[in-house]
């Protein structure tokens, strides 16, 4: 299966927990140890199991464009590659 | 594992016609998914220099911080006609309207249908959340029977009150329009089809065939008083029985090309 990883950029994230809801494998948390500029709780990447797909479904849903979805990919099928 | 090489793609970031302002709308807001599905969409088709958008009054008034484009502020529902005149001064620029429902059926309804009725060549944007959000939660004119808002504590009544507008119902008759279709954003296959309606408008607009108008169900979860997952269920339950998406008019040169 595809692996992937998502970045939230904390200064847009306000902490709606969209992303959570609709995430499949359920690998997006909300940081409870830390606030954003903004004074929100932001969602974050837990995945130890590394189930994160990078089907970039948070990222559909996300009303802040706050998240950057990455996901390994054949060399051959590249369109553009993590900065 | 494959002996393939593998390399990590970037499979989405925030679209270039978005600047990096925080917006200052609630969290869970789909109008900020509605300002991303504008923005893919003028990156995918290459217009951002040749784009200009009409900021309305409502919660979206400084929506033109957050294009990265040419952008210009319009008195209260006067879009369409700030649009018509830069469409017409300028006929090859992509000139859209984003209005919310106080603004575009209330105080704008009689541009919006002037507007249509003149086939202009613009596109509209048309977010519909039931309820006036920057003023506190009043009851608007698409507020649904019996809802509560701050202006309606028993729920609108229709007796006294009346019927909520349907605006693309509305639209759909008039001669000058080309493409008229209702989506929502309630959820992540939704969103992906009322993204295709907002290329399908701008592409309309870019033949010159007529007026094109998404109206996109939206949420509101502070003035309904809920959770932004519980706003998203109850525009399912509640908004899409009384608004039913679909396409209400499609003009046949861009139904003959792609479904929307």
């Amino acid at each position: 299966m595809a692996k992937g990883r998502i970045v939230v950029n904390e200064d847009l994230c306000k902490g709606c927990e969209l992303c959570i809801s609709v995430c499949p494998p359920g690998v997006i948390k909300m940081a409870a140890d830390r606030f954003t500029p903004q004074g929100y709780h932001p969602a974050e990447l837990v995945d130890p199991d590394e189930e994160c797909t990078g089907c970039a479904i948070c990222s559909i849903i996300c009303p802040d464009a706050a998240i950057t979805v990455f996901r390994w990919v054949p060399a051959d099928k590249i369109k553009s590659t993590a900065p | 594992m494959t002996d393939k090489k593998m390399v990590e793609a970037l499979i989405f970031s925030k679209p270039e016609s978005l600047t990096d302002v925080p917006t200052h709308y609630c969290p869970g807001c789909t109008h900020g998914v509605a300002h991303r599905l504008i923005a893919e969409t003028i990156d995918e088709m290459g217009m951002r220099e040749n784009t200009v958008g009409v900021a309305p009054v409502g919660c979206s008034v400084f929506a033109y911080n957050y294009f990265n484009m040419d952008f210009a502020e319009a008195a209260h529902g006067r879009a369409p006609a700030m649009a018509t005149g830069f469409k017409r001064v300028n006929p090859d620029m992509n000139v859209f309207t984003y209005q919310g429902d106080g603004d575009l059926a209330s105080i704008g309804a009689a541009e919006i249908l002037h507007a249509a009725g003149r086939g202009e060549m613009i596109t509209v944007i048309f977010i519909n959340n039931a309820i006036y959000g920057m003023t506190g939660g009043q009851m608007a004119p698409t507020t649904l029977p019996g809802q509560k808002t701050t202006s309606s504590p028993l729920g609108r009544d229709i007796e006294s009150h009346g019927f909520p507008l349907k605006m693309c119902e509305i639209l759909s008759q008039l001669d000058g329009s080309a493409y008229i279709v209702r989506r929502s954003l309630h959820d992540p296959a939704n969103i992906r089809k009322a993204k295709k309606a907002i290329r399908q408008a701008f592409e309309v607009q870019r033949q010159g065939l007529g007026f094109s108008m998404v109206e996109l169900l939206s949420n509101c979860p502070t003035n309904w008083k809920m959770t932004a997952e519980d706003s998203l269920e109850w525009i399912e339950e509640n908004m899409i029985p009384y608004f039913p998406l679909g396409d209400f008019k499609v003009h046949p040169a861009i139904a003959k090309s792609k479904k929307g």
